[in-house]
């Protein structure tokens, strides 16, 4: 079965990742809700809807890292300029959606043309240290200069007095798109212990999500897909060859900015909502290690890397003393402190500590990612079966995420 | 006039942590050819070592002293020093007041032990791994370290003061034939400036009159070649590391009365030592020591009332721009040799 032009195999996969997307909200909700194990359900609107959400921004972020291994430290500034645009939408015409995302994908669109026309010029750290200067730039301005744009500390609101021009008499005062409300669920249905939360906004960011995945899919398959990894793998072999790798670099870099303009836009339509410390280099630094944990340059990586970081950082942030002791508590006492003690560095509001130590574990010993882990797991059950058969052990196939 | 040597004045304190931080950087990069991020995190480590042995020293036994009476009439509590039982109340309390000077002495070894682990541990794994995997491992470590003090030293400042002797602020305008009170800039300041000054030239004597010295800068000109004649380069190299450590950790130390330290401290001061190591270009040692200054001072000036109001916003955005200005216009930075970091 072929769809939208992929192969079969493509296919299945983007089958498969559309069924997951969608069924999300039971997927991440494995337990009854009065059970103990209750901290581990993630399956609330908020949560799920960032998933999403910063799953677009890392799907673009690949587009850009995976591809061409230009490591951009500024991609921060992009989702900034998404979420301003956006909540601008807000005030001038109304809460509806539709206006602000294109405009957030067009404005972040531009800015990235001019910051890659002016980064590209160089390669390596070079690069990194432009885009991340670039990246300051706005941050420390959107701060101080910019306040009748950004409103500086506070973040840009909408407020009473604002003009929307196209507000009608009886619309909803939250992001909408066309009288759809994000924040509304519009089915959440308790089976036995179970509770599962159906939210509009996720479905929105989800659909959205499944046709940026189905774009980045398309990319790597395509001739300028491989054209990018081609600079990746060898920059001055292609240039000796006459062509000229601006214009791909290029391109990858404003396609990636868009796509992080529009996860700003879909960030302020969850919550109407832009602020500066969006674009905080250490928020940049968040993408990259998502990128990095899931696997950089594979389609799946990013979204499980961003997944995989959200739901920890919503999970260990809400664990706290009374829960731990809820757990150890069948222990004797003493040991009891000691672990709750020793959880205390990991758990609560030291989970960065957690990220880091995570992140760097994988960067040392599992340089592709979660995919890697993955594919490493599956190629050992693989060997085991055919070895037990007749010993022709077969090479470990690449697999669609790849 | 007088508000510019005031603004230069002013530029030279931040230029001369730049120029520390961006100096030990550089000689990481130079003879590792690791690019450094965690190296904010050691700066940062330098500070909370002020901060811990100013702890220490004000660490007290409290006993009931019968010829005084709190407000209430109770017996009042004392909180006596161990420091000030040990030494007497005069040393006691000196070495309280001193305690960030005295923290260097405690610093250096603490901070090279940390860069011999750190090399050792850590970066020795990743000299043949890709620069963008250097960085994100160091970053990673960069995360951890700070989380780390902020576990233990909690996420507000601490304020660390500098010892009375230099607590005022000096009249640097009448030397100069000012009037007085025009430049008034302080004593803390101008130590850790001459600090630095002496910090720096000392690393450059190092590298320049010791056979140590010499061996590690024909290193970093040809590791292979000094391989060959059978020098354990590599030893030396882990020295080095050890050394861009030390300087940062000093640097913090000394910083702390300037800036009550925090655990993001690090952080902050990453982005800009890179921005001035990549100015300076990457590897040049004087580069970046003059890289340093030079966005110190620009960035104090451009702070200036009159230079704000005619371009709003530049002071936010100064040492980016220059950065960019600079690396388009001369791709190696003001200094940097060819053929380092291009790939």
């Amino acid at each position: 079965m072929q769809i939208l032009g992929l192969s079969k195999r493509d296919s299945t996969f983007l089958l498969i990742v559309i069924a997951l997307t969608l069924l999300t909200p039971i997927l991440i909700q494995p337990f009854p809700v009065g059970s103990g194990l209750n901290t581990f359900n993630a399956g609330y609107p908020d949560l799920m809807q960032k998933i999403a959400i910063f799953g677009i921004f890392a799907i673009g972020f690949n587009i850009l890292f995976g591809l061409t291994g230009y490591l951009s430290f500024g991609h921060a500034a992009f989702l900034g300029i998404g979420s301003y645009s956006t909540v601008w939408m807000y005030k001038l015409l109304d809460y509806n959606v539709l206006w602000g995302l294109p405009l957030a994908i067009i404005v972040s669109g531009l800015f990235a043309l001019v910051i890659g026309f002016i980064s590209l010029r160089r390669s390596g750290i070079y690069f990194s240290i432009l885009t991340l200067a670039f990246a300051q730039m706005m941050y420390n301005l959107a701060y101080s200069v910019l306040t009748p744009i950004t409103n500086g500390e506070t973040g840009l609101q909408v407020y009473e007095s604002d003009p929307q021009v196209l507000l009608g008499a009886n619309e909803p005062s939250s992001p909408h798109l066309f009288g759809i409300v994000m924040r509304e669920n519009f089915w959440t249905p308790k089976i036995g212990g179970w509770e599962f939360t159906f939210n509009n906004g996720y479905y929105f960011t989800a659909i959205i999500a499944i046709i940026v995945f189905y774009l980045s899919l398309r990319i790597f398959r395509s001739p300028f897909g491989l054209m990018l990894r081609a600079i990746k793998t060898n920059q001055t072999r292609l240039n000796y060859t006459g062509i000229n790798t601006r214009p791909y670099t290029l391109a990858a870099f404003v396609i990636s900015g868009m796509y992080a303009g529009l996860a700003g836009g879909l960030l302020a339509a969850m919550d109407p909502l832009a602020g500066a410390e969006r674009m905080q280099w250490t928020a940049s630094g968040e993408v990259v290690l998502m990128v990095i944990l899931g696997g950089a340059g594979t389609l799946m990586g990013p979204v499980l890397g961003a997944a995989f970081i959200k739901y920890l950082e919503n999970i260990f942030s809400k664990i706290n003393d009374s829960v731990l002791h809820g757990w150890f508590a069948w222990m004797p006492d003493g040991l009891e402190d000691f672990l709750i003690g020793v959880s205390h560095f990991f758990v609560g509001k030291s989970w960065h500590l957690t990220s880091g130590l995570m992140f760097m574990l994988v960067v040392i010993f599992l340089p592709g990612g979660l995919v890697e882990g993955g594919q490493r797991i599956k190629a050992l059950f693989k060997k085991k079966r055919t070895s037990g058969d007749d010993g022709a052990g077969t090479e470990a196939q690449p697999t669609a995420a790849e | 006039m007088d508000a510019i040597i005031l603004q230069i004045l002013n530029g030279l304190d931040k230029g001369s942590a730049y120029a520390l931080i961006a100096l030990g950087l550089t000689l990481i990069f130079g003879t590792l050819g690791v690019v450094n991020f965690a190296h904010g995190a050691l700066f940062m480590i330098g500070a909370f070592v002020a901060v811990t042995l100013q702890r220490i020293f004000n660490l007290s036994t409290e006993h009931v002293d019968p010829t005084k009476t709190d407000f209430l009439g109770n017996p009042l509590k004392v909180k006596v020093p161990y420091v000030e039982s040990w030494f007497g109340p005069e040393v006691g309390a000196a070495l309280i007041d001193w305690s960030v000077p005295i923290a260097i002495v405690l610093a250096i070894p603490v901070m090279l032990l940390v860069g011999f682990v750190m090399e050792r541990g850590l970066i020795k794994h990743f000299y043949k791994r890709p620069h963008a995997d250097q960085i994100l491992v160091t970053f990673g470590l960069a995360i951890v370290l700070q989380e780390l003090v902020k576990y233990f030293f909690g996420a507000n400042p601490i304020q660390t003061g500098a010892p009375d002797a230099f607590s005022g602020s000096m009249d640097f305008g009448v030397l100069l034939g000012f009037d007085p009170n025009t430049i008034m800039y302080p004593y803390w300041r101008l130590v850790y400036f001459l600090f630095a000054a002496i910090v720096i030239g000392g690393v450059f004597a190092f590298l320049q009159f010791t056979t140590f010295g010499m061996v590690v800068r024909a290193g970093m000109a040809d590791r292979e070649t000094v391989g060959l004649l059978g020098i354990n380069i590599d030893k030396r190299f882990t020295i080095m590391f050890g050394l861009a450590a030390a300087v940062a950790g000093v640097a913090g130390v000394m910083y702390t009365p300037i800036l009550a330290p925090n655990y993001h401290m690090g952080m902050d001061f990453l982005v800009l030592s890179f921005v001035v190591v990549v100015v300076g270009g990457m590897g040049s040692l004087p580069g970046a020591v003059a890289a340093g200054f030079l966005l110190g001072i620009l960035q104090s000036f451009a702070s200036m009332n009159e230079i704000k109001s005619l371009i709003p916003g530049i002071d936010q955005v100064i040492i980016y721009l220059v950065a960019i200005l600079i690396l388009l216009t001369r791709p190696r930075g003001l200094l940097g040799r060819a053929g380092v970091m291009e790939e």
